[in-house]
């Protein structure tokens, strides 16, 4: 695809995203997805009517990490693919989620993982996603557009 | 809880991220003595899930038990699953994987006391 400008081993496609650096995010997202589906599993199960909105968007969370797990796992056009499109929804889901609970607190009896920015998570939840869009962005072939 | 166990495995799974940071540092990939930490640790994990599971046995209870039993299948899974991906990653970055699974652990301890004891 003529692009002077890498050597050895670059194929056309971009670097792998499941290799070096990308295995520790796919760890990091494994463990967010076993958290996040294992808290909304308990919440929906155990007291699913005090906060409806919050658990859904709990178990909406988990369905992502979930799938950006598999995808960076996975690797390939289509993991990039379904990994771009959690890491996104994520972004804009802890900062949505983020400053709705900041500005009208009664929206969210109870905290979900991207409340008040993923304070309850050590904000890891505000850098992942950051983290893993910088990842598919500089294992990406550099882009023509 | 047995919080002398606790406090060991807390302990100990900081000292080998601590050991694991430093050979992400210095490049190199996961050699034996993180496999043998991660052992030792594992085996005081499945210990203190042998005691819980006498006590609840015994009647005691956890404040959210669902929650509870959670953290016990989980404080078990963590470090196979990591050495696991560390394994296959044989560069530093194997290395980090352990540092960050070993550093999973002590959050997973606190918040077992915390849904144990309210």
């Amino acid at each position: 695809m003529g692009d002077g400008r890498q050597s050895g081993g670059k194929v056309a496609e971009g670097r792998a995203i499941n290799a070096g650096p990308g295995r520790v995010l796919i760890a990091v997202y494994a463990i967010f997805a076993l958290s996040a589906t294992a808290r909304a599993g308990v919440q929906i199960a155990t007291k699913f009517s005090d906060a409806p909105v919050a658990y859904l968007l709990s178990a909406l969370a988990a369905v992502i990490y979930v799938l950006a797990t598999v995808g960076l796992a996975r690797g390939g056009r289509a993991g990039r693919r379904i990994a771009v499109v959690c890491c996104t929804v994520e972004l804009v889901g802890v900062l949505t989620v983020g400053t709705v609970s900041v500005l009208v607190r009664s929206v969210f009896p109870d905290d979900t993982v991207w409340s008040y920015y993923g304070r309850g998570y050590g904000f890891v939840p505000l850098v992942l996603p950051v983290l893993g869009l910088y990842w598919l962005w500089r294992t990406a072939r550099p882009a023509v557009a | 809880m047995t919080d002398g166990l606790a406090n060991g495995i807390v302990i100990g799974s900081l000292v080998l991220a601590a050991w694991a940071l430093l050979t992400t540092a210095l490049d190199r990939p996961v050699g034996r003595t993180h496999l043998v930490g991660l052992g030792l640790i594992e085996l005081a994990l499945v210990v203190q899930v042998v005691v819980a599971v006498v006590k609840m046995a015994s009647g005691e209870r956890a404040e959210e038990m669902a929650t509870f039993i959670g953290y016990l299948i989980a404080s078990l899974l963590v470090l196979p699953v990591g050495a696991a991906l560390a394994l296959i990653e044989r560069s530093r970055w194997g290395s980090a994987i352990v540092a960050l699974a070993s550093l999973v652990i002590p959050v997973v301890i606190v918040r077992m006391r915390q849904v144990w004891g309210g």
